[in-house]
């Protein structure tokens, strides 16, 4: 074939031209694409990452979404995310609390089984994982909260006491009973899930969140004035007067739980002798704790 | 001899050396994606498996790492540089392997949505449908810079949101989810509106292996190519056709007679269904006569022209 100038110029411009129509169609997909995967990555509130995952944003950029940490998991509570199932990004590794709480596996088998680790490799106590942060959720419902025993979840707690703490207050309702209520302590709970999964309740009232929505977050600039105390030598804040009860002379009340102090020669209250032969303690904690080892 | 319609196809090769030997590169195929895919989902059925994960990442006998490279590099793109050294030994080991191999040997002997447009091909010529939309090949090495820059922009590998080849296979081992319809579309896809759309134009993993593939040591072969009678059957079955004529009809050109482009998956194909048997597997550096890559592409295109 001759091939004139003509010629060639029309080929180079029909080069030029497919070569504009392919980037611009790969363009649009790619526009698409990304606005799709924006909108897919933001994980639910519900869905919570495997014990090392790194932030978020670095996980979904580290995980290849290969499912050997759900394959090492022998609880088998790691899933990975389906398209358009789970609103987790297609095909990286959650578990759901409530229906599968992670057991906190002592040898973290799924942390290792990562290649790349999207599950961070230092984490070797599973005591410092951070899957998320527990919260009771609902303290309209919660029973503890009506003044009913319940402490399922602070029972079933793995760091119990320590993530999760009871404390009584008193039941107005009654005028003179405690209520048990179930406290989350952020600087110790893992986010495993154990506690939404005993919940009672229909729907639990204690969740397992991301720890992003879990966790409000002072201003960088706040200072508190108590906490600046040991800096500044003094308090910054005149101290809280301390309320004072109109009380007979020698009797004192404690805020802290003690409760009456009767510091007279003859107590208004008297404690009965078989008061002191009961082999329960005076606190009922003590009760609800024999025999479990205390965690340090 | 005349053009074989496409009613025939086969015909003549079978007749020849038997139904098995003409397709015994197809069966091998079939054999191995198949053999893939279910010892990665007999695993947890079995107690211990040989080979854990998916095509993504995997453990092989519980000891050798294995991650897709593509991947590794998504890794990097998306600002993850604090890779952990399975990874890093897996993906080295997988890019070797293809190196070698061939790189779209990973489209024809491992990639189960290559199942998935074969089978879209077949019907799309036992329907006689025609739909032909003119799409570039090249189109895939967009495709592959595309999914490259959306990691770096994203810092996330946003193509795997949506990738069918891991939504596939990930899908058949740990469930699909609405993936299906990912893989329904690049069918219909194949099937109604390009011949050989996706794998043969689109898919980035495609274009990226058959760059991994450039420099491949088992190649396919075409000495007997004298013997050729235009029948024009590997040409109907080869999924990437223009990397035929260079080998086939370069002769006069003083082409050797090997198929060097990338391009070519070394699916076989061409080797079964060959009645007077031109083709054959063999190394690179079997041909006798020296290899000029560079030529060997564009006549096919040229030719159609
Ligand atoms: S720590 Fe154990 S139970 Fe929890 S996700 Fe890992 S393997 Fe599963
Ligand atoms: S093992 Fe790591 S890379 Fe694989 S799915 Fe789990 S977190 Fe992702
Ligand atoms: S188990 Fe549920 S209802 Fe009971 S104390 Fe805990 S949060 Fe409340
Ligand atoms: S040339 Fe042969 S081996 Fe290569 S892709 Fe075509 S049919 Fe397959």
């Amino acid at each position: 074939m001759p091939s004139s100038t003509g010629h060639k110029k029309l080929n180079r411009r029909k080069f030029l031209a497919d070569t504009a129509k392919t980037a611009c169609g790969v363009g649009l997909f790619g526009l698409a694409l990304g606005m799709y995967g924006k909108a897919a990555s933001s994980l639910p509130a519900t869905a919570i990452r495997p014990p090392g995952a790194l932030a978020e944003d670095k996980f979904l950029a580290a995980c290849t979404r290969c499912g050997l940490c759900v394959r090492d998991c022998p609880y088998q509570i790691l899933k990975l995310a389906e398209f358009g199932n789970d609103n987790a990004a297609t095909g990286t590794p959650f578990f759901t609390a409530r229906t599968g709480p992670c057991e906190m596996c002592e040898d973290i088998p799924c942390v290792p089984a990562c290649p790349t680790g999207a599950l961070n490799h230092s984490l070797i106590d599973i005591n410092k994982a951070r899957m998320g942060l527990a919260v009771v959720i609902d303290q309209e419902t919660c029973i503890a909260f009506q003044g009913l025993r319940c402490e399922i979840c602070y029972n079933v707690c793995p760091l119990r006491k320590e993530a999760l703490k009871l404390e009584y207050r008193p039941n107005k309702r009654s005028g003179h009973h405690a209520l048990f209520i179930p406290v989350v302590s952020s600087d110790a709970c893992t986010g495993c899930g154990l506690c939404e999964k005993a919940c009672i309740m229909e729907e639990a009232a204690v969740k397992v969140l991301p720890v992003h929505l879990a966790k409000g977050e002072l201003g960088k600039h706040y200072r508190l004035g108590w906490n600046q105390k040991g800096k500044q030598g003094k308090s910054l804040v005149t101290p809280d007067t301390e309320h004072r009860f109109n009380l007979p002379e020698g009797v004192e009340y404690d805020y802290y739980g003690k409760g009456l102090i009767d510091k007279r020669q003859t107590p208004l209250t008297q404690p009965g002798p078989q008061v002191e032969k009961t082999p329960f303690s005076s606190n009922p904690l003590d009760t609800l704790n024999k025999g479990f080892k205390e965690v340090k | 001899m005349p053009v074989t319609p496409l009613n025939q196809l086969g015909r003549e090769a079978i007749a020849k050396k038997g139904w098995f030997t003409a397709h015994k590169f197809l069966l091998a195929r079939r054999a191995v994606q198949l053999a893939i895919l279910g010892l990665f989902m007999l695993g947890p059925i079995a107690g211990f498996a040989i080979l854990k994960g998916n095509l993504s990442s995997s453990l092989f006998l519980e000891t050798i790492p294995m991650t897709d490279p593509l991947l590794f590099l998504q890794m990097l793109a998306g600002g993850f540089f604090g890779i952990a050294s399975s990874a890093i030994i897996g993906a080295a080991l997988v890019f070797g392997f293809y190196l070698l191999i061939g790189g779209r040997v990973f489209c024809s002997w491992v990639c189960p949505v290559n199942i998935v447009s074969d089978t879209a091909h077949w019907l799309r010529r036992r329907l006689g449908i025609k739909g032909k939309t003119k799409i570039s090949p090249n189109t895939r090495y967009w495709m592959l810079g595309l999914v490259l820059v959306l990691a770096f922009v994203t810092g996330t590998m946003t193509y795997e949101l949506v990738n069918p080849v891991s939504m596939l296979h990930r899908g058949l081992i740990f469930g699909f989810g609405f993936g299906w319809a990912v893989i329904l579309g690049v069918f219909l896809f194949d099937l109604f509106i390009a011949e050989h759309g996706w794998c043969g134009h689109l898919c980035p993993m495609g274009a990226f292996y058959n760059l991994v593939g450039k420099t491949a040591l088992v190649r396919v072969h075409a000495p007997r190519r004298d013997l050729c009678d235009d029948c024009m059957e590997c040409y109907e079955v080869c999924p990437e056709k223009q990397v035929l004529p260079a080998a086939l009809k370069g002769a006069k050109d003083n082409k050797p007679p090997i198929i060097l482009s990338s391009d070519c998956t070394n699916c076989g194909r061409c080797v079964d269904i060959c009645g007077v048997n031109v083709f054959e597997f063999g190394l690179r550096f079997d041909a006798k006569m020296e290899a000029c890559s560079k030529l060997d592409t564009g006549d096919y295109v040229k030719n159609q022209a």
